[in-house]
């Protein structure tokens, strides 16, 4: 056992730069199969319909370090292993897929009917139509909801330490057990990760208030 | 890896109780001499070194055999929830309360405290918990720190919802009520509660079941629970696929028994006219 040094606390701030990475990458993949999911929920065909929805449900209906490990491990099994690193970016973007996918099919929805109808009447085929028409006014919608989720997912880049791939907490674990301080080495690393959680908390609750102002009127 | 013999050693020395649910997935991941003797993916020893894998045969005997420990995990992770959702409910009226109608400062740090909460990680939090409260002379084992971490967490939440609840009747319905003679019990009784329960008992059943999820977080410090449960037995078995295919095919149906079970409840208590 030794003492806490500055050097300790460089060593979080460092490690912290992972979860960030984490995020950041999750956000984007979870972004590219949460748009998918989404267009594919909204779809007049019933199978891919079917299929967004049973995603989506398996997704939100399992717990999320559960879908990480089931990654990690299955990556091995059929003959990929994928090593930790990768693992939590796949599990996680698909986990944050499902739920950016969801939140993103109530914002297309949102698009009134008319909307689709008349540029389907001015001859717009599907993509200009969800590109120029629908998009743009289920943008405003997602907005805020999209900030908020970024929160639950940096919080979820975490359970990556259990798979043992050294971000922010798994270096607060490391720390700990050379010095045994729990308090002041779990509060630093609560500390950064609220530092980076709390604008965006702000920002989302900011954003739907002034959505619901313009909804008001 | 005995249950009783894993968590004795987590308490001593701080990062064993973590170290031992990785261990259980460096067994299997790690060296290749190793995986080639766990049979993680060649069962039985059928496939030569080298070859494709894609060939792997499912085995659900073993989980079969550890059909208890599933079900007594499963039943930790009812109780857990159960207990945790009962308890942050009643810290989440006081809060709200504090928070709505409280002296001002009470209603800050009850705001502080959401706040801190809902920014961080449920696991930093369980961290904090499990590992330092023995520091300041408080010793509990690793169910008792599960339930006091999901308690503090769970509470934040759901003093959120029931303070949108209670801030969502307009105070011209109090008036009113006043207005027709109601007296203060009466006015809360009839008029206050029957709205503020319409919108606060459909997010306080989604909430249960995202409480039931997170609680598999508890596995980090080797609770009892469901996940614990499942590495352990893939600990024991090398059936890591199937250890958590299991796990997460029981949350799964828990968590649709809990959405229509809270469904039902909805419906037989508002009618079929709830607004989500």
């Amino acid at each position: 056992m030794r003492s806490l040094n500055t050097g300790d606390l460089f060593y979080l701030l460092l490690a912290a730069r992972w979860t960030v990475l984490l995020s950041l990458i999750a956000f984007a993949g979870g972004g590219a199969v949460g748009l998918g999911i989404a267009l594919l929920r909204v779809s007049q065909a019933r199978l891919p319909r079917w299929f967004a929805i049973g995603f989506i449900r398996v997704f939100q209906g399992t717990p999320l370090l559960l879908q990480l490990f089931l990654v990690f491990f299955g990556g091995d099994m059929i003959g990929i292993p994928l090593g930790a690193w990768l693992s939590v970016v796949l599990g996680l973007s698909l986990n944050a897929g499902a739920f950016l996918g969801e939140i993103w099919r109530g914002a297309i929805q949102s698009v009134p009917n008319g909307q689709i109808e008349a540029a389907r009447a001015l001859g717009l085929h599907y993509g200009a139509r969800m590109l120029r028409v629908v998009f743009p006014q289920a943008m405003r919608i997602a907005i805020p909801p999209t900030v908020g989720f970024l929160v639950n997912l940096i919080k979820s880049t975490s359970l990556a330490a259990i798979i043992g791939f050294v971000e922010l907490t798994r270096a607060g674990q490391q720390l700990n057990n050379a010095t045994f301080r729990p308090f002041v080495i779990f509060g630093l690393v609560a500390l950064v990760y609220f530092v980076m959680c709390w604008p965006l908390t702000i920002a989302a609750s900011r954003l739907e208030k002034r959505l619901a102002l313009a909804y008001k009127r | 890896m005995s249950r009783s013999g894993g968590s004795l050693p987590a308490r001593a020395d701080g990062g064993a109780g973590i170290a031992r649910a990785c261990e259980a997935t460096a067994l299997c991941s790690a060296a290749a001499p190793k995986a080639a003797v766990s049979s993680r993916a060649v069962p039985r020893g059928a496939v030569p070194v080298g070859t494709s894998r894609m060939n792997y045969i499912f085995h659900f005997g073993d989980m079969w055999n550890a059909r208890d420990e599933f079900i007594a995990g499963t039943l930790m992770t009812l109780r857990l929830s159960a207990l945790a959702m009962v308890a942050s409910l009643a810290i989440a009226i006081l809060g709200a309360l504090a928070r709505t109608s409280g002296p001002k400062p009470l209603g800050l740090i009850v705001a502080a405290y959401v706040e801190i909460i809902r920014n961080t990680p449920f696991l930093v939090q369980i961290f904090m918990i499990f590992f330092g409260l023995p520091t300041v002379g408080l010793r509990l084992d690793a169910d008792e720190g599960a339930l006091i971490a999901l308690i503090l967490n769970g509470s934040a939440y759901t003093i959120e919802i029931v303070r949108a609840g209670i801030e969502a009747i307009g105070h011209g319905q109090v008036e009113g009520a006043m207005a027709l003679g109601l007296h203060r019990l009466q006015t809360f009784r009839l008029v206050v509660l029957p709205q503020a329960l319409r919108i606060i008992v459909p997010p306080l059943g989604s909430q249960f079941i995202l409480l039931m999820l997170n609680s598999s977080v508890c596995a980090a410090i080797s609770a009892d629970e469901l996940t614990s449960a499942a590495l352990d037995i893939q600990g024991r078995t090398f059936r890591a696929f199937e250890a958590f295919i299991v796990a997460a095919a029981i949350y799964f149906v828990l968590s649709l028994l809990f959405s229509t079970l809270f469904a039902g409840i909805e419906r037989l208590a508002f009618g079929k006219k709830v607004t989500r």
